[in-house]
């Protein structure tokens, strides 16, 4: 038997019945990731992307299809596959501290109380949001959020990192900020990262691989581009380099000539 | 704004080393800021803002004792406020007549002749009883539908039905059940007061946003931590929405219940001075009331409220 890849999806198929019978959103999807390898997801508004990391978040079942992980079959939703929502979804009757405190006590067992709270003081320091630690979500600004969203995702110590436009709702600058944290979080904790995002930089930035979705119904992947980009990146150092150049125009070719964005097509 | 002349600066003789050149006047004259605008005493702001917020319904209530002893003269079936005042005055001024306080525990006297506050506390008491019951009861019951599908197929219907039912149409049906006056009031409140308890609790737990819910799938809660970490915080709001319709009935439904059962409590109040003739006692008894459902409102809210922020 062949050896599989640290994250393996293997012929995922994914239908939701509707009242006009079922809607076919992704069609025998096949993607091996490797441990520790940082994957963009692109594609256009609607074309399944959240449908897929949705699924390897057991968040939904595929219909068809296998999904492994570390050679374990995902079936329900887990810790060992943190979420990081593109609306933040912290709790809000609980602190800034609480919220990380509440996934790092269902991850951290064995740990003293002591040993917890370190650590989650640890994780908010590496998001610059110890600041905070005590203010409620509503208190603090939509970036401000998304970090301690990262920092609840990273306390949970998962084994892959699931990320679905976590910065789409954020300002040029905030995002910019956020995208540094990122890749200062990337290069001190190789994560296997599965993020989403709309935007070309951003997944050029912080990819090692961008992984480029036809258009749905019925989506597949269309186009799987690796970034020869070094680590650790820094934007400034990057932007400019042939490669950066080279691999930006690849998925913009993609997204723009050969799968255009369907509502424009119309 | 205007530009400011240029400031001449004199290049200093170089002989004279040691004189001090004036400090340009036109610099000086820059640095005078227009005067501030006299802030106002906070004490006076304090005022104001308690002005604004008392005066209206100080008029209001100005112009509706105006209007009630202009429209009932002093031969009107109805009496003015003169006459209430005149016939009532004991009534208002000794509301806890027979009460002897022990600390903050009131001990009322045996027997009719007590204070309208008295009547009040006996209502209260009841009121207290059956709404603590139908609010555990109903948030539980409302925690079940709102989580269990099969559980709301089952009971909604009912609940439906049951809800539309005036509380005095269960009176008989109390009665009949407990044999007495006491527990039956009890059982009415009760009675009335768990639907918008029910109904709202449920809403709330249905309406628990799709991200709480994704949340804690993810973190892999266990049941009893879904519900103490996310069900129960998440639908505090909703909670208290149906505890505070839920008081107000039920303090509709005990002067109706004392009404029909006679004995004490501001029900019995009110049917005592009406079956006396004393129209200016039922008066006071309806501010009373008033006064009463208000506090009672305003005191849920105000758990609620601190209840979600903790
Ligand atoms: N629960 C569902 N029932 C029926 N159809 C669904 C459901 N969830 C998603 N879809 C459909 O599946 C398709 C893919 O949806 P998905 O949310 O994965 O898109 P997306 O790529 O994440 O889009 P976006 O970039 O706008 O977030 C859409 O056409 C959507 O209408
Ligand atoms: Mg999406």
């Amino acid at each position: 038997m062949k050896q599989r890849s640290y994250l393996a999806l293997e012929g995922v198929t994914v239908e939701f019945p509707t009242k006009a019978g079922k809607f076919c959103a992704l069609d025998h999807i096949d993607l091996n990731i490797e441990k520790g390898q940082f994957v963009a997801l692109i594609g256009h508004s609607g074309c399944g992307k959240s449908t897929l990391l949705n699924a390897v978040a057991g968040l939904n079942k595929p219909t068809k299809g296998v999904i492994f992980l570390d050679g374990e079959v995902v079936d329900r939703p887990g810790p060992d596959r943190a979420v990081v929502f593109q609306d933040h979804s912290l709790l809000p009757w609980l602190t800034v501290e609480e919220n990380v405190a509440l996934a790092v006590s269902k991850t951290a067992q064995g740990k003293s109380k002591a040993e917890q709270k370190d650590w989650v003081m640890h994780n908010l320091e590496l998001v610059q949001m110890t600041h905070a630690a005590t203010k409620r979500p509503a208190e603090i600004s939509g970036g401000m959020k998304q970090r301690v969203g990262i920092a609840r995702a990273i306390a949970m110590q998962p084994r892959v990192l699931l990320m679905d436009e976590p910065f789409g709702a954020l300002d040029a600058l905030t995002r910019a900020a956020l995208q540094d944290v990122v890749m200062e979080l990337q290069a001190r904790l190789n994560n296997t990262v599965m993020m989403i995002t709309h935007d070309v930089d951003e997944a050029v930035l912080l990819a090692d691989r961008v992984v480029m979705m036809t258009n749905g119904p019925a989506a597949r992947i269309g186009e799987d581009l690796m970034v020869d980009l070094p680590r650790p990146r820094q934007r400034l150092s990057v932007i400019d380099l042939p490669a950066y150049g080279a691999a930006r125009s690849g998925v913009i070719h993609f997204l723009h000539e050969r799968y255009r964005n369907p509502a424009q097509a119309a | 704004m205007a530009s400011l002349p240029e400031t001449q600066i004199t290049p200093a003789p170089v002989a004279a080393a040691a004189v001090i050149l004036p400090y340009p006047e036109t610099a000086i004259a820059r640095r005078f800021f227009p005067p501030m605008p006299q802030a106002t005493h906070p004490l006076l702001v304090k005022l104001q803002g308690f002005a604004s917020t008392v005066l209206p319904t100080a008029f209001m209530l100005a112009f509706l004792l105006a209007f009630w002893s202009l429209a009932c003269g002093p031969d009107s079936a109805l009496p003015g406020p003169a006459k209430v005042w005149e016939e009532s005055h004991e009534v208002i001024l000794h509301p806890f007549k027979g009460v002897e306080f022990h600390g903050l525990v009131p001990d009322i006297q045996d027997g009719g002749d007590v204070g309208i506050g008295a009547h009040i506390m006996k209502s209260l008491a009841r009121v207290l009883k059956g709404y603590a019951l139908s609010a555990v009861i109903g948030v539980a019951l409302g925690m079940l539908v709102g989580t269990n599908k099969y559980a709301f197929r089952a009971l909604d219907p009912l609940f439906q039905v049951l809800r539309t039912v005036p509380p005095l149409a269960w009176l008989p049906i109390s009665l009949a059940i407990f044999q007495q006056a006491g527990p039956s009031a009890i059982f009415l409140i009760f009675i009335t007061a768990i639907w918008p308890i029910i109904m709202n609790t449920a809403v709330g737990v249905q309406n628990i946003p799709v991200q709480y819910r994704n949340v804690a799938k993810v973190l892999a809660l266990n049941p009893a931590e879904y519900f103490l970490r996310i069900v129960l915080p998440a639908c505090v709001p909703h909670m208290f929405t149906g505890l505070r319709i839920g008081v107000g009935m039920s303090w509709l439904a005990i002067v109706a219940a004392e009404m029909v059962q006679g004995g004490t409590g501001i029900g019995f109040f009110i049917w005592d001075s009406y079956n006396s003739s004393l129209l200016s006692d039922t008066i006071v008894a309806l501010v009373w009331i008033g006064m009463v459902g208000f506090a009672l409102d305003r005191i849920v809210g105000l758990i609620g409220r601190l209840i979600a922020r903790s």
